[in-house]
């Protein structure tokens, strides 16, 4: 195509995207249309990746297409397979792409719709695309290595147990607060609970026809597991209007806590093939085809954006978490647009797929840039609903009352006008008894999403779309427990063996049980202090996950920059500095909030200290006080976790600093473990199909 | 025109297969084929349920699923 085409396409796209970022961020209006928020991430990840990430690819990282990869030199048929890098592309999103995008800007929508877009944009294009083409990059030259191998020998042992340790402790948080939006969610409604109680012996009929009746017929097995989803989501309208059945999944926070953590159990001690594939298998399809489904929707239906660009809420005081705009909301987004997870994923897994190098930009940068896209689509369903009910279905009843006249009062003094008939007729339309205080994020998607699926495809299917919508965020929440538990324990018998080798044999039946149960019990423990605080527990752990999910980045994003600077690319350090800057920024003053903060919303200090002294002085309600002591306990862990994670950061990026200024200065470093150029030999042709 | 959009929902079929693992037991088969040429295998190939099962486990071991 001549030259002067392409260039006026590329002017027009950056008009378009400009038009649309600069829309969004002037619009002071009523509402705004969702479109351009389509228009606007459309544009500037366009441009991203044709430019900023081929720069990187280019000039930072020197992709080089004719060397051979891993996967070529150590094919083995099995983990190391050179493979066409549309189906790469596929794995890679599915293993990045969780609940986390779903919920993270759902909160972060109480800033109004503004600061959310605006960072997930930003954060993804500068931040958390760079980083997973990077690691990604830098694992394939080194064989796949994981990035804790990689910080090891790189950076030096320090660097490497920071990875090991802030890997497990992000799980154990991330699987806690995943698990309190599943009960959040099913909480007194009969339809939600069974639905996503079917979801488990589904997949068990699909995992024993995969193994048993039609080995390895993974698309067959599939579209009868759908199926038979499809027919659950059905069945719990049913059993929610059948009196008996009904009251056999009608059960409060606490209760299901408790299954949730036998669940968990359960699932991580049975073989994978029973549970954990098969619901993956279940989980990618609905997760591709309803985001999908969304995307249509949206463009479709162009619906409104009734939230304001910028709320009150700002300055702190917000109903869902505590804290202001700065730094908090950086720590609230966290995948979308940079999440340290994705490292893991990109080391160790995915390079061992890679054909050619030059597939690296389409796999890391893409994948994330996807990722950030369906971010986008969760703040549209979020900020669609009228702001007075997203405030109604997320502010936990600790602070605006239990009683819904008490509530739907509290929400209108903010300016966010909403009744107790408007929240009835919506839970009715929904088929829940109530959506007040359902926190989390989970629901109020549910909501957003039902509403624009609705409008699209049928009014009056909302009840089936809502729930849907819930059944659809549950299964892949569950998968992540399920995955997360066994990494835990896997991990925790790699520490522990080094103590006591029996301890190590990851197939020895005891120690399965043992350190599934002590990772269970790690966040079964926030779980229930999640369930059992008024305040509904999210306002703690979503922060917390954050932090610790921006402290694992910027562990990846310094293994980056250092072995960047020691391989003489000091010029170029700034592509993965400045986002570790940044988030070593944001990481840092969020912390600090969190321990010294003396608003007790923020503060985890100052909220045990507070509660201390009204439990003394007897000002607490009975059912308030009985559990007191556990939730000061608990605040105090907090501020110590939080603590820890700032700690592990400062002295990661001081030892990278130190490891840059030895190579800088001519000191011996550790080498580097890139492997040998050898040329490819494969026949790309071959692997493309 | 006929002919392109078969050959199009062939093309689509075939990823679809292939980014799902439903032909991995038949990618496995050609695999150790064209090995055999170079390296002589001494043991047959795994059976189709031998290689679904190592195959699965091996796809679980390790972080695999992200938030």
């Amino acid at each position: 195509m001549n030259k002067t085409l392409q260039y006026l396409i590329w002017l027009l796209v950056a008009v378009v995207g400009a038009s649309a970022v600069g829309g969004i961020a002037l619009h002071r209006g009523e509402s705004i249309n969702a479109l351009w928020f389509v228009a606007a991430a459309v544009c500037v990840f366009a441009i991203a990746y044709r430019f900023y990430a081929a720069w990187i690819a280019a000039r930072v990282l020197m992709v080089d297409a004719s060397r051979a990869t891993p996967a070529e030199r150590l094919d083995n048929g099995r983990d190391y397979v050179p493979t066409n890098k549309w189906v790469v592309f596929g794995h890679h999103f599915a293993a990045i792409a969780g609940p986390g995008p779903l919920v993270g800007p759902t909160l972060a929508a109480q800033f109004g719709y503004l600061p959310g877009t605006l960072w997930i944009l930003v954060g993804a294009v500068l931040g958390g695309a760079v980083q997973d083409m990077v690691t990604l990059f830098l694992s394939t030259r080194r064989n796949g290595r994981s990035l804790g191998q990689m910080a090891r020998e790189e950076l030096g042992p320090i660097g490497g147990f920071a990875a090991l340790v802030g890997t497990f402790t992000i799980m154990v948080i991330l699987i806690a607060v995943l698990g309190l939006v599943v009960v959040n969610a099913m909480k007194h409604s009969p339809w939600a609970t069974s639905t996503v109680a079917a979801t488990i012996p589904i997949a068990m009929i699909v995992g024993i026809y995969m193994r048993l009746i039609r080995p390895g017929r993974v698309l067959e097995a599939s579209v009868l597991g759908v199926a038979l989803l499809l027919l659950s989501v059905f069945g719990g309208g049913y059993i929610d209007h059948h009196p008996y059945l009904g009251s056999l999944f009608n059960h409060d926070g606490l209760t299901l806590a408790w299954w949730v953590i036998a669940y968990g159990f359960a699932a991580a001690i049975l073989p994978v093939w029973l549970l954990l594939a098969p619901r993956d298998y279940l989980s990618t399809f609905m997760k591709l085809g309803t985001i999908f489904l969304l995307a249509v929707a949206i463009i479709l239906l162009q619906p409104e954006v009734k939230m304001p660009a910028l709320t009150q809420f700002i300055d702190g005081s917000g109903p869902i978490f505590g804290g202001a705009l700065f730094p908090f909301v950086f720590i609230t987004i966290a995948c979308g647009a940079v999440s340290g997870f994705h490292a893991l994923i990109a080391s160790g897994t995915t390079p061992k797929l890679i054909a050619n190098e030059s597939d690296i930009r389409m796999i890391g940068y893409g994948a994330m840039l996807l990722e950030s896209f369906v971010a986008i689509m969760a703040m549209i369903a979020a900020t669609v609903l009228d702001p007075g009910v997203f405030f109604a279905i997320n502010s936990p009843a600790g602070l605006v009352g239990k009683e819904a006249a008490d509530a739907v009062a509290v929400i209108s003094s903010w300016g966010f006008p909403v009744t107790v008939e408007q929240m009835e007729t919506l839970a009715r339309q929904m088929g829940e008894s109530t959506l007040f205080a359902r926190t989390g994020g989970a629901p109020s998607l549910a909501v957003g999403m039902a509403s624009i699926f609705g409008s699209a495809f049928g009014e009056h299917l909302l009840a089936l779309w809502y729930h849907f919508a819930i059944m659809f965020e549950a299964i892949f929440i569950l998968t992540t427990l399920d995955a997360g538990t066994r990494v835990g324990r896997f991990m925790l018998q790699d520490m522990l063996g080094n103590f006591w080798p029996r301890i190590g044999q990851t197939s020895w039946y005891p120690s399965v049980l043992l350190t599934s149960a002590i990772v269970v019990a790690g966040w079964g423990y926030f779980l229930y202090i999640g369930v059992i605080d008024p305040n509904g527990g999210v306002n703690i752990l979503w922060p917390l996950f954050g932090i610790s999910n921006q402290m694992l980045a910027a562990i990846a994003l310094s293994v980056g920059t250092g072995i960047l600077i020691k391989s003489g690319k000091l010029k170029y350090a700034w592509v993965t500095g400045l986002p570790l800057g940044w988030l070593v920024v944001v990481t840092t003053t969020a912390a600090w909030e969190k321990i010294t903060s003396t608003d007790v919303r923020v503060g985890f200090i100052a909220a045990a200290n507070d509660m201390s002294a009204k439990l003394a002085a007897g000002v607490l309600p009975p059912e308030k006080a009985a559990v007191a002591p556990q939730l000061i306990f608990n605040q105090q862990l907090d501020a110590v976790l939080t603590l820890f994670f700032v700690a592990v950061l400062w002295i990661v990026i001081v030892d990278m600093l130190r490891v840059s200024y030895r190579s800088l200065s001519g000191k011996p470093v550790r080498p580097s473990v890139e492997s040998a150029y050898i040329q490819t030999k494969l026949d790309t042709a071959w692997v493309r199909d | 025109m006929w002919q392109a959009c078969q050959q199009a929902v062939d093309r689509a079929w075939r990823f679809l297969r292939q980014v799902s693992g439903d032909d991995a037991y038949e990618r496995y088969l050609s695999l150790y084929a064209a090995n055999q040429e170079r390296h002589g295998h001494q043991e047959p190939p795994l059976t189709r349920e031998e290689f679904f099962k190592a195959w699965q486990q091996q796809k679980w071991d390790g972080v695999k699923r992200c938030c």
